[in-house]
């Protein structure tokens, strides 16, 4: 494979450094590299697009060790791949938790192998996810992991966080504790959003209360502890409240909303369709608007997908016995672009900022997020801004269960380079 | 008419009309010595009970075979889905037999509405989860008609559990689509707040309710655990919500009591209530027959696909 | 035919009735829903005023009988039966308004004997218009109205409709 290409004539946007022009960038041996570069390169005509630094996802699950059915490092990372990310950070609830070094290793060693993404595999804050006991954090940081996430549920115990956000003071400033914000005793044995349509559906509900409640508390411990918290999915406009104020008082927060509730409300529910059903759900128009106004002023500081891919069988059973989540990697630029960026609600470079550069230091992703300068690792996406498509199967991802299914999208990658090598282009990956 | 019957949503206030009228001319041929038209000889309807319900599935059962149809009854248990075959999947075979008809009861909201993306036939929802029970709605709309002469402005009392019946989903959908005033009465952790979006009022003191209404309807208290989360005892229900034979004297004269079965008696509903003349609770059972045989006529009795 | 041509007819047939069924001691009276039960209460009343007897009148509605179920747009109307005597043994003259295919007499039958076993079934009809589908005939007629297939006939009776008449509307 060509090592040496120049894209020319793209529209660079690079958040790093506030760049945005057209310009050539030329990849060389693995990272960009200058003019004298250029010689003997092969040339990709890149007029009309994009060029940024390669997207970064703080919020995927890539179901291996443990559900190959559903998806595997292999395939999820072609995904990511397809969908313009060059980092990833992976879940860790497979089966075996990620709760040790040896998990952490063998997930970094499946990504390696594949060649497609970076994966940062996310430790457990809890053994086996049980929320009883605390994991070895410390063994894992030596691995090499910084965001550590129980995501799936929320930490049960204020007493339970608190000794976490303590204890991984001593491995530095950089270690983030990720929550799922949503306290279990409401939320039990609910499917959607509670409201006027669960009400009219006869599906018990997950209230917004259920998020605000724990987002309250993990911002007290924070402030208390001077710890640093992540909030994973916020879905609610009373969420975003809480982060606003408690940035404003100093209060190390970072937050990251999906595309999916940036799109659907619980009204898209009425049909039951269970790729709609997720944790935490789509809730009113009210909350998705304020989710909006929240990533446009920076109180929410990255898009991340939550990428949940399922067995086509487990999402066509009833409603209420399908598993929550959706695929998200192929089509979060894509949503992105058409729900805010065209129509004027977010500028492209923050757009760009949110799903690149912020979560790469987040995730302390070094490589990623840009500058996109000569002598930095070359992890860049091409895309096309105003490509028109259809968002329907075959997948690079194992899963099927898009909530946007048959939705019309106005963007696409259409290349990516991941250290410097072509994993994705004309739209497809290349191995 | 739709092809399928889902949801009180899915009819018009013409809608129920036309229902509730023909289901009149099958309560005459219920009358007959042979009970029995020709009208869906030849059609096979599938009673598909996934949640158990000996009552609901007999009153279909009769009413698919009092018009000739050929019935086929597929319930949990001893069936392939025990075994962990998918709805989907059964729905398939049950296409595959040539239904015509299927009558769906499930405890999951919203698997009729799923059934209708897998299969071509008529699709009736027999109650699933805590979504909605049309049929049910549409006899005891039948009852109060018959009973009353009229549904528009009658004053509806719907006493109970409001969050997890089915049943008072429907009849409320119904009663306002057909301009009666419905009131809903219970514990307030058992009423939707949202609910007075539906049209309705909402009460927590049945005895200022009771004296001004046509009918008072009798939910069912489910004593199941998760229930109980929602009142302290079944006692301080009974005590607060229950309908006594001292709370019957408030209501008006000719004021009807109607329950969707079964009762707990001295729970919701006393014993000597509940066998008083003003409650019409066995004729809402034989009109059950009639409504669904009508249900049936119309919604198999028109072309597949094509409304007029 | 006119209101005066529909009042005549409905004599004659009175008449006839009388004459073949031998004072219509037996005989009862059923009306096809809806235009047929008007004209069956009629002639009831034109057999009184003639003779005397008290002719018992029903109304019998076919439409769980039609063979045409399932196959039009929409599920047929439904009207009211009624019929509160026994059939059995009687010699039921249906009445309908119309005799066309002969299909809503077959289905009449059919409804008829599984309420009951007539001793005989007769039928009256005030306008045959022809383009008969099934062996059926009528044993009254109160005219014959040579038409086309795809014309339209109706039937106007004072009691639904505001006057008596018979209209022919040609095929457009």
């Amino acid at each position: 494979m060509n090592t040496r290409f120049v894209f020319e004539g793209g529209r660079v946007v690079d958040p790093a450094t506030g760049v945005d022009d057209v310009r050539d960038v030329i990849v060389a041996d693995g990272v960009i590299a200058g003019p004298d570069a250029a010689e003997g390169a092969e040339r990709i005509d890149a007029r009309g697009l994009v060029i940024a630094p390669g997207l970064v996802d703080l919020h995927t699950h890539l179901r291996e060790p443990g559900e190959e059915h559903k998806e595997t490092v292999a395939t999820g990372t072609r995904a990511a791949a397809v969908g313009g990310y060059t980092a990833v950070a992976a879940m860790a609830n497979t089966q075996p938790v990620a709760d040790n070094a040896a998990v952490i290793q063998a997930v970094r060693d499946l990504a390696g192998a594949a060649g497609l993404c970076e994966v940062h595999p996310v430790g457990a804050i809890t053994k086996g996810l049980e929320g009883e006991q605390l994991a070895e954090m410390g063994e894992m940081v030596e691995a090499g992991v910084r965001v550590f996430s129980d995501d799936g549920r929320a930490i049960p115990t204020a007493r339970l966080l608190r000794n976490a956000l303590r204890y991984v003071k001593a491995f530095g400033d950089d270690v983030v504790l990720a929550e799922h914000a949503e306290d279990p005793s409401l939320v039990e044995g609910g499917h959607m959003h509670e409201g006027a349509v669960s009400a009219a559906l006869g599906l018990a509900g997950r209230p917004a209360e259920a998020e605000e409640i724990v987002v309250a508390r993990d911002l007290t411990l924070a402030r208390a502890t001077g710890g640093r918290i992540h909030l994973c999915h916020l879905s609610s406009g009373r969420g975003v409240e809480l982060v606003r104020r408690a940035k404003s008082e100093g209060i190390r927060v970072t937050a990251e909303v999906t595309p999916h509730h940036l799109t659907f409300t619980d009204e898209d529910l009425q049909t039951y369709d269970a790729n709609l059903k997720m944790n935490p759900p789509l809730r009113s128009a009210e909350d998705r608007d304020a989710l909006r106004d929240g990533l446009a002023d920076g109180t929410i500081d990255a898009v991340a997908t939550d990428h949940a891919p399922h067995a086509i069988e487990e999402k066509e059973a009833e409603f209420d016995r399908a598993p929550p989540g959706t695929i998200g990697l192929e089509t979060a630029l894509g949503v992105i672009m058409t729900e805010l960026v065209h129509p004027g609600l977010l500028p492209l470079s923050r757009a760009l900022d949110v799903l690149s550069t912020i979560p790469a230091r987040i995730l302390g992703a070094t490589d990623h997020g840009g500058p996109i300068e000569p002598g930095r690792p070359a992890n860049l996406v091409v895309f096309d801004p105003d490509h028109e498509w259809v968002v329907e199967a075959p997948f690079a991802s194992k899963g099927r269960n898009s909530a946007f299914l048959g939705r019309r999208l106005r963007g696409r990658v259409s290349h990516t380079v991941y250290r410097g090598a072509l994993v994705v282009a004309e739209g497809k990956p290349t191995r | 008419m739709n092809e399928h019957l889902l949801s009180m949503h899915d009819l018009s206030a013409t809608d129920v009309t036309r229902i509730l009228d023909t289901a009149e001319s099958f309560r005459e041929v219920g009358t007959r010595v042979i009970k029995k038209v020709p009208a869906l000889r030849g059609r096979t309807v599938v009673n598909f009970f996934l949640e158990n319900s000996t009552r609901t599935r007999i009153s279909f059962e009769l009413a698919a075979k009092r018009l000739s149809a050929d019935v086929i009854n597929f319930s949990a248990g001893g069936s392939s889905v025990a075994k962990g075959e998918s709805l989907k999947d059964t729905a398939l075979t049950l296409q595959a037999m040539g239904a015509d008809a299927i009558v769906i009861r499930h405890s999951s909201s919203g698997s009729p509405l799923q059934l209708t993306r897998w299969v071509d036939a008529h699709v009736l929802n027999a109650g699933d989860g805590t979504h909605e029970h049309p049929t049910q709605g549409l006899l005891d709309l039948y009852t109060m008609r018959e009973k009353l002469g009229r549904l528009e402005g009658l004053r509806v009392g719907i006493v109970g559990d409001v969050q997890h019946s089915r049943v008072a989903r429907s009849l409320s959908f119904g009663l306002v689509k057909m301009g009666a005033e419905v009131t809903l009465v219970g514990p307030p952790t058992l009423i939707p707040p949202e609910a007075p979006i539906w049209g309705v009022q909402v009460s927590y003191d049945i005895e200022g309710v009771l004296p001004k209404l046509d009918v008072c309807y009798v939910l069912r208290v489910q004593r199941e655990r998760q229930r109980l989360e929602y009142f302290p005892s079944v006692r301080e229900y009974a005590r607060l919500f229950g309908i006594t034979r001292d709370r019957v004297a408030l209501m008006p004269e000719g004021g009807l009591i109607m329950h969707p079965g079964p009762m707990n008696r001295g729970v919701e509903i006393d014993s000597d209530v509940a066998d008083l003349p003003r409650s019409v609770i066995e004729e809402q059972v034989t009109n059950g027959i009639a409504v669904r045989m009508a249900l049936l006529f119309l919604l198999l009795g028109g072309g597949k696909g094509e409304a007029s | 035919m006119e209101p005066d041509d529909v009042r005549r007819a409905l004599t004659r047939i009175a008449h006839e009735i009388l004459e073949r069924d031998k004072g219509a001691a037996d005989v009862v009276l059923v009306g096809i829903a809806d235009r047929g039960d008007d004209l069956a209460r009629r002639l009831a009343d034109e057999v009184r005023r003639i003779e005397g007897p008290v002719v018992p009148v029903g109304v019998l509605d076919i439409t769980f009988y039609r063979d045409d179920i399932g196959m039009r747009a929409d599920a047929p109307e439904v009207h009211e039966t009624r019929i509160p005597f026994d059939v059995s043994g009687k010699v039921v003259v249906l009445v309908d308004d119309v005799l066309f295919t002969g299909r809503t007499i077959r289905s009449a039958m059919d409804a008829l004997m599984d309420l009951g076993r007539p001793r005989k079934i007769q039928l009256a009809v005030l306008v045959d218009r022809g383009h008969r589908e099934l062996p059926i005939r009528a044993d009254f007629v109160g005219k014959n109205v040579p038409t086309g297939r795809a014309d339209d006939v109706r039937v106007l009776v004072a009691e639904l409709d505001g006057e008596d008449a018979v209209v022919v509307e040609g095929a457009r």
